[in-house]
């Protein structure tokens, strides 16, 4: 009895326990060794193009000020807080996987860190343009940082601007530190199966890493330790990123849900860029022996709970702005849903509450058609989300005379494509230069997956007691 | 390299026993150290469970860098905010004390982590003795697929075939004197 409950409660194993070490280390290498397929040019020449009209943008809105977008009174933050605020929340999946998911022991995270972090990287860097050049004048950005100067000023600790600042600063530099520390092991690896120049840049790169037990011993605890300072971490910065909301006195924005409803929003849309990625690197890259099913299930699962916190969240918002008795709230609420901008309420609830829940079903957990296509919805849904609660809490304010409806230019436009083009820019040069799965730590999960295997043809007793 | 700060000569060669399995790797250097070869070390393609305890390295001293700068970087980020809020140049901002200090939370968090996380990776490197990029490669597939014992010399009296003999009996794929 007690063995057909654990048989039915074993998970499937996380990699095949066929391949051998060797076989790893070829196959995780193989995208960096060869040149790229006609896939990867054609996307990375798209996503440059995006780029490129993103800096163009850029520039010319740096000339002109940021009147060119469609901001005006009262809705001062549109296009460039939204996407700020969602391209930090993607950034969120990634720590979540690598140190939460790290500290829970939840050893399928081997073969999507590494990739997750990265995106977590390249999404704090396109989320660190957005407040820049919404400055408008770009050029003072420096007075952001509290230096000593000329004028004898010190930035005003008081303002939740200002802790942005050091939250996604922090955040950016210790993710770096965290994804660096990861990859030293598999630049060794990379360094030590190529020769000439190749071999030259991947040896500085893992800073002559050997592998050396006294220096594994440092490296287990010092990422650990990276893990249990990025956990709290990655709850703060989007604690922080809603504070910039939550302290305001504006009806929609003034609630002490925020903290919590914006960091489970966060890992919701994160996890599905995740997917958005895996399904596409693990096709294009032929790494479906590594980020299996199995993975990408677990995902999806983590997609469906986060979801519905989120709508639990939309549902607790509703509920106290009507119970509140106070009318600003309420109507703030009633013109979210059944204003002028209702469109973008409606989207938000559909794609964030209602697509995820298809995930109840096994059979569309695991069909990758069903999770790419409700991944992009849930980011949809999420820009969506932030669209919402800054642009409809902005747009009708105390004063009905000061009323106005926000109309994107095409520079609004711009700027939101173009940020995906910066993004997937850094992620396509990821996948060519850098091993995109996490090799030593595959490794050791496919030990243990070897152990299983032979343990279930074997007594399997005696196998755990030598290992122990 | 045990202490970064030591001067003692390394030694110029040792014996590298290859195997293709850990387990294999971690009945060796228990072997080995049974037998009494000193400073043994071991090189793994990843982080061998048990394997610092079968060659009794001692436990990392990383985690007190993280601890002692995660502390400091929160104590200095706290005073910075204080002292320039309340003593450099104290501003009245909408009336609120000039030492918020539920305001200033935030920041001293973000500060202690930000000091603690990025001391945590120097001490990382101080402890491998990292970059060091001229050290030899014993072997390279030790970041493969082959899992590496270092049995190095100690003092005039040291016997490479005493230990070859001992790691004999350990099922090794190869066991080879190499000179570093």
């Amino acid at each position: 009895m007690t063995d057909l409950v654990a048989q039915g409660l074993a998970e499937p194993p996380l990699i095949d326990p066929r391949k051998s070490f060797a076989d790893v280390t070829a196959e995780v290498s193989a995208p960096l060794e060869k040149k790229p397929g006609m896939l990867w040019k054609v996307a990375f020449g798209i996503s440059l193009l995006l780029t490129l009209q993103f800096f163009a943008e850029i520039s010319y809105q740096m000339v002109k000020g940021i009147g060119i977008w469609g901001l005006n009174h009262p809705v001062g933050w549109a296009v460039d807080i939204t996407s700020f605020v969602f391209w930090i929340g993607i950034g969120h999946a990634g720590t979540l996987i690598s140190a939460i998911l790290h500290l829970f022991r939840q050893r399928w995270r081997t073969a999507i860190n590494r990739s997750a972090e990265a995106m977590t990287i390249f999404a704090v860097m396109t989320a660190g343009l957005f407040p820049l050049i919404h400055l408008g004048r770009t050029w003072f950005a420096y007075w952001l940082i509290p230096y000593p100067n000329v004028r004898f000023l010190w930035v005003n600790f008081r303002s939740p601007l200002v802790w942005d600042v050091f939250a996604v600063s922090t955040y950016l530099t210790i993710s770096l530190c965290f994804w660096y520390t990861g990859l030293i092991p598999d630049f060794a690896s990379i360094r030590d199966r190529s020769t000439g120049w190749r071999r030259a840049i991947y040896g500085v790169l893992s800073l002559g890493w050997r592998g050396s037990e006294r220096h594994w011993q440092h490296y287990e605890r010092a990422y650990m330790m990276l893990a249990g300072l990025s956990t709290p971490l990655v709850l703060s910065v989007h604690s922080i990123v809603s504070f910039d909301f939550a302290t305001s006195i504006l009806p929609g924005w003034h609630t002490t849900i925020f903290p919590p409803y914006f960091v489970a929003g966060a890992i919701f849309s994160g996890f599905a860029m995740v997917v958005t990625l895996l399904v596409i690197l693990r096709k294009v890259f032929k790494m479906e022996d590594y980020v299996t099913i199995h993975h990408l299930e677990n995902m999806n699962k983590i997609i469906l709970v986060t979801g519905m916190m989120v709508g639990y969240a939309y549902a607790t918002e509703f509920f106290v702005a009507l119970y509140s008795g106070n009318p600003f709230e309420r109507f703030t609420f009633l013109n979210r849903a059944g204003g002028p901008f209702a469109w973008s309420y409606w989207i938000m609830v559909s794609c964030n509450v209602i697509s995820p829940q298809i995930f109840w079903f096994k059979r569309f957990r695991r069909s990758l058609a069903v999770m790419f296509v409700v991944s992009i919805l849930v980011n949809v849904g999420m820009w969506f989300e932030r669209f919402t609660i800054i642009v409809t809490s902005l747009h009708r304010d105390f004063l009905p005379s000061a009323w106005s409806y926000y109309k994107p230019t095409i520079f609004d436009y711009s700027v939101i494509v173009g940020s995906f083009g910066f993004f997937f820019m850094w992620f396509l040069l990821f996948c060519r230069f850098f091993p995109t799965i996490s090799m030593a730590e595959v490794k050791s999960v496919l030990w243990s997956a070897k152990k299983t295997a032979a343990g279930k043809e074997k007594e399997p007793m005696a196998e755990e007691t030598v290992h122990a | 390299m045990l202490n970064p700060f030591s001067r003692k000569p390394a030694p110029s060669r040792g014996v590298l026993a290859l195997y293709d399995d850990p387990d294999k790797l971690l009945r060796a250097a228990t072997l080995a150290r049974e037998h009494g070869f000193a400073n043994l070390d071991a090189y793994t393609p990843y982080a061998v469970h048990g394997m610092s305890e079968a060659l009794g390295v001692k436990k990392s001293w990383v985690p007190w860098v993280t601890l002692v700068m995660g502390l400091t970087g929160a104590c200095l980020a706290l005073t910075f905010e204080i002292w320039t809020s309340a003593v450099d140049w104290p501003i009245n901002v909408g009336g609120k004390p000039m030492v918020s200090l539920p305001a200033f939370i935030p920041i001293t968090f973000e500060g202690g982590v930000l000091i603690g996380g990025t001391m945590t990776l120097a001490a990382l490197l101080l402890a491998c003795g990292l970059p060091n990029l001229g050290k030899p490669i014993l072997d390279r597939d030790l970041t493969n697929d082959r899992f590496g014992l270092w049995v190095p010399e100690i003092g005039p009296e040291w016997n490479e075939q005493r230990v070859i003999n001992v790691l004999r009996g350990t099922h090794a794929q190869d066991i080879r004197v190499v000179r570093v």
